[in-house]
């Protein structure tokens, strides 16, 4: 069984006080306490300090570009589907540069843990909107305030009926495990929200601020209720519900493929002699 | 005997069908096929045409001339009759066409009333059309109704009776009224295999085991996707058709870091957009295979016509220096031996490769007797099984001799496999540390680049061995030049050095090309670009410029034979 000595990894270079302390920690304890070993999945990632992530913990690792993780989780995971594989984001990351690979990874519903670390603004270069800033936040690049609307990744999941729509909290570190945990053990694409404040750049949504707004979803509710659970995504504002807003039980894009259903492709081997077949074709 | 047949009509006519029937047809037949289509970017409608050029010797260019016209619509006659031979004939149903044509060289062939009343169905037209043309050339059905056969295997007993009757009937006429027919044929021969541009990329890539194919559908770069996704449930591959281009190289990076053979195809827009997967193949030194369809550009450009214009692109993509391979096929034979050798060499060294071509060569067929598998490579160089398992220790991005680091499949041993964007260290992850990085540039850049240029076969030397007139190429101008210099060699000292593995660029020492260049009286150029960029890049290689001397065609179309030659001739006569 692994220890959580097992997933120590390099000195992160976060800030001191940074949200993504608290989700490194919930989800080391999370993998150790599932019995995964550091060998099993693979985390993909892009640019920004989230992306950072699987240098900090122990696993096999592709940390690509901006906004690229989840084609490259995707080819991971279609390459070999028994491998775990996660994708590490940041808000801008994901929902601002990679926002159309979130849409075709969704309506896939390829088997990835998406776990997107939403401090609302962009941290690594210093401060700018990201696309969950609050509308009318003033900031270095928009004196006058963000014009857009605040994306709404929730009710985006579930208006896509993505298969997994969860949110956490980086200031409830139990809670977010358990989430953790319920996403990697889903069959299907989950798309795991961690609000995380940011302590050097958002003076507005501070553990402070979210500490006075969220709450758990009541036991009794029911994420399989795609309507409910649409009205539920667009609580914003006085109370933020944390918990698994929606989820379903579609079939996976593995699930579809011939080629991949005796053995992931990765443990196929090549047989040079059928090619003979196909350049008969060619006579 | 040196024949062209060409099949002109509007988009949708089933123009492609009767041209892909009579190539087949006539290669099965033993002869030597060489196809050519012109279309535009549009389903219904417009001009387009498939043109055939046979003969009982290899042929591998289009010619002007045209012996057989079919022409399904009016426009097919005032564009083309011009072309006609001395004992051409245009073959066409009056009933398509406003007025009926009483010169000697027209042939009114009922093609509808002829596949209406003997095949029960006017769309039996085409079918009546090739065997009109093969009626036409004195050659008999028994191919084509075994080509119906295959065909229409899946269409019913009624489908294919009809469509024999339809051909015979097509036939029937043809030989009974063409009193102005002359052409002789040689006897058949072995049959051939007819393979196109595109089919020889993918059906390379198969070869090659391939098992990951991504892209998003841009001509002239589609053909390869489908050909592969056809090909999915027999060989074991996974064709994904991305959302876009970024993400179907970032895909197939995946795959390919995940332990499987991976490639990408597109066309000058859309590997605009895969410049940073480009790059990021290149820092992460995962094996990628990248098939780059030349079209006229820039932006949208000429969708369905042809240019060898992105090669400097190419050569300069992806941003930050690594190194890179790139092959130029100048025939399907090359293509299908160099995307083998592609997967070979980025698998070897883990960096991209890219097999460059144009949608010349994507759409044109050939015919070969046949491709040797036992000429294809494979080695399977990733830690996997037991060798992985056993080892002590591993590092993804470790310093070696000569620069490659142990390629580890992730999840197949308790080692972890780790890259990144990010400058790193040899376990794969961040650093800034300079040693580190200079110790990188050196491994990723200076260790492989000379190892990978010791693998780079010399540029083909075709004709005189010393050589008066040089003619150089590369790529898809590869049968033409050829042919000019088949024509010209009767008289001139002349040869044709073509290069399909430009970079890295080819060592002297295999053949001395500088030398051959040098010592000829006179060395052209030839490119379908307006700038020659290949002059540029053996002028940026070697030293050697071109002058003046260089053919340049960027009309979107590509040289004919008869228009090269006359291009060369003007050359040869300012000595």
């Amino acid at each position: 069984m692994p220890t959580l000595e097992d997933y120590k990894g390099q000195t992160p270079a976060w800030c001191p006080g940074c949200g993504n302390f608290n989700i490194l920690r919930s989800f080391n304890e999370a993998m150790v306490e599932m019995g995964i070993e550091p060998h099993q999945f693979t985390i993909v990632s892009g640019i920004g300090q989230a992306a950072k992530f699987p240098h900090y913990t122990k696993c096999n690792t592709f940390n690509g570009l901006h906004g690229r993780t989840l084609p490259v989780a995707t080819g991971i995971r279609l390459a070999n589907h028994e491998m775990i594989v996660m994708a590490v984001a940041g808000d801008g990351d994901c929902y601002g540069e990679g926002g159309n690979h979130l849409l075709h990874a969704i309506r896939r519903n390829v088997n990835v843990k998406l776990f997107v670390h939403d401090n609302q603004v962009y941290g690594l270069t210093k401060g700018q909107a990201s696309p969950t800033t609050g509308e009318g936040t003033k900031t270095k690049n928009q004196p006058f305030g963000v014009f857009s609307s605040q994306l709404n990744p929730m009710a985006l999941g579930v208006a896509l009926d993505c298969s997994f729509v969860a949110r956490g909290y980086a200031g409830d570190s139990e809670h977010l495990k358990g989430l953790i945990k319920e996403a990697v053990h889903h069959k299907g694409f989950a798309l795991v929200d961690i609000l995380q404040p940011c302590v050097s750049f958002n003076k507005v949504n501070t553990y402070k601020w979210y500490g006075e707004r969220v709450y758990h979803i009541e036991p009794e509710y029911n994420p399989e209720d795609r309507l409910k659970a649409f009205e539920r995504s667009l609580e914003w504002g006085d109370k933020i519900p944390l918990g698994i807003i929606y989820r379903n039980n579609r079939h996976t894009y593995e699930d579809m493929i011939p080629v991949i259903k005796e053995s992931p492709l990765v443990n196929q081997s090549f047989d040079l002699s059928k090619l003979e077949a196909a350049l008969k074709e060619f006579y | 005997m040196d024949y062209t047949i060409k099949i002109g009509g509007e988009a949708g006519q089933g123009i492609q069908t009767i041209g892909g029937s009579l190539a087949k047809a006539l290669s099965r037949s033993g002869y030597h096929v060489f196809t050519h289509q012109d279309y535009e970017s549009r389903v219904r409608g417009g001009h387009n045409f498939y043109q055939i050029r046979f003969s009982d010797k290899p042929v591998s260019a289009i010619r002007e001339k045209v012996d057989i016209l079919v022409a399904f619509d009016t426009e097919s006659i005032l564009r083309h009759e011009t072309e006609l031979t001395v004992n051409g004939i245009i073959i066409y149903d009056s009933s398509f066409h406003k007025q009926k044509h009483n010169e000697p060289y027209f042939l009114d062939v009922p093609f509808s009333d002829l596949a209406l009343e003997h095949g029960g169905n006017k769309i039996m037209l085409n079918t009546a059309a090739t065997g009109a043309v093969l009626g036409m050339l004195g050659i008999e059905t028994e191919i084509l109704i075994g080509l119906i056969k295959e065909d229409f295997r899946t269409k019913g007993d009624e489908i294919i009776s009809g469509n024999i009757k339809a051909a015979a009937a097509g036939h029937e006429y043809t030989k009974n009224k063409c009193a102005k027919c002359s052409f002789t044929i040689t006897e058949p021969s072995n049959k051939k295999m007819l393979i196109n541009g595109t089919e020889a990329i993918g059906l390379g890539a198969i070869a090659s085991g391939c098992k990951f194919y991504s892209a998003y559908p841009m001509t002239p770069a589609t053909g390869i996707m489908n050909y592969i996704a056809d090909k999915e449930e027999e060989y074991g591959i996974i064709v994904e058709q991305a959302e876009d281009e970024i993400s179907a190289i970032n895909m197939a990076l995946g795959a390919s870091f995940a332990g499987v053979r991976a490639m990408t195809g597109t066309s000058g827009g859309g590997f605009a957009l895969m410049q940073e997967g480009v790059s990021l193949a290149g820092m992460t030194e995962t094996p990628i295979v990248i098939a780059l369809g030349q079209r006229p550009g820039p932006a949208t450009g000429l969708p369905t016509r042809t240019e060898q214009a992105d090669l400097l692109f190419l050569l300069h993509s992806g941003h930050g220096e690594f190194p890179k391979i790139v092959f130029a096929p100048g025939t399907p034979e090359q293509a299908f031996y160099l995307t083998n050798k592609a997967f070979e060499l980025s698998e070897k060294y883990q960096v991209p490769a890219f097999v460059i071509t144009d949608q010349y060569l994507a759409d044109t067929q050939w015919t070969y007797d046949s491709f040797a598998s036992d000429k294809i490579k494979y080695v399977d160089r990733r830690l996997r099984g037991d060798e992985l398992t056993k080892l002590p220790e591993y590092r993804r991005h470790a310093f070696t001799d000569s620069g490659i680091s142990p390629l580890a499949v992730p999840g197949a041993s308790r080692h972890l496999v780790v890259t990144d964007s990010d400058e790193h260290d040899e376990d794969g992850h961040i650093t800034e540390n300079a040693e580190t990085r200079n110790k990188m540039v050196e491994k990723r850049l200076f260790k492989k680049m000379p190892l990978i240029r010791e693998e780079i076969s010399p540029p083909l030397l075709y004709g005189d061995k010393e050589p008066d007139i040089l003619l150089v190429g590369w790529g898809s101008t590869y049968g033409v030049i050829k042919e000019v210099v088949d024509i010209l060699s009767n008289e001139k000292r002349i040869a044709m050095l073509h290069f399909s593995e430009i970079y890295p660029f080819p060592l002297e020492k295999k053949l001395n090309y500088l030398s051959l260049l040098n010592n000829s009286k006179l060395a052209i150029c030839i490119e379908n670009n307006a700038t020659c960029q290949f002059a540029r890049l053996i002028k940026a290689e070697t030293g050697y410029i071109f002058f003046e001397n260089e053919i340049k065609k960027y009309d979107g179309r590509p040289f004919t034979l008869d228009g090269l030659l006359g291009e060369v001739n003007a050359h040869i006569r300012r000595l």
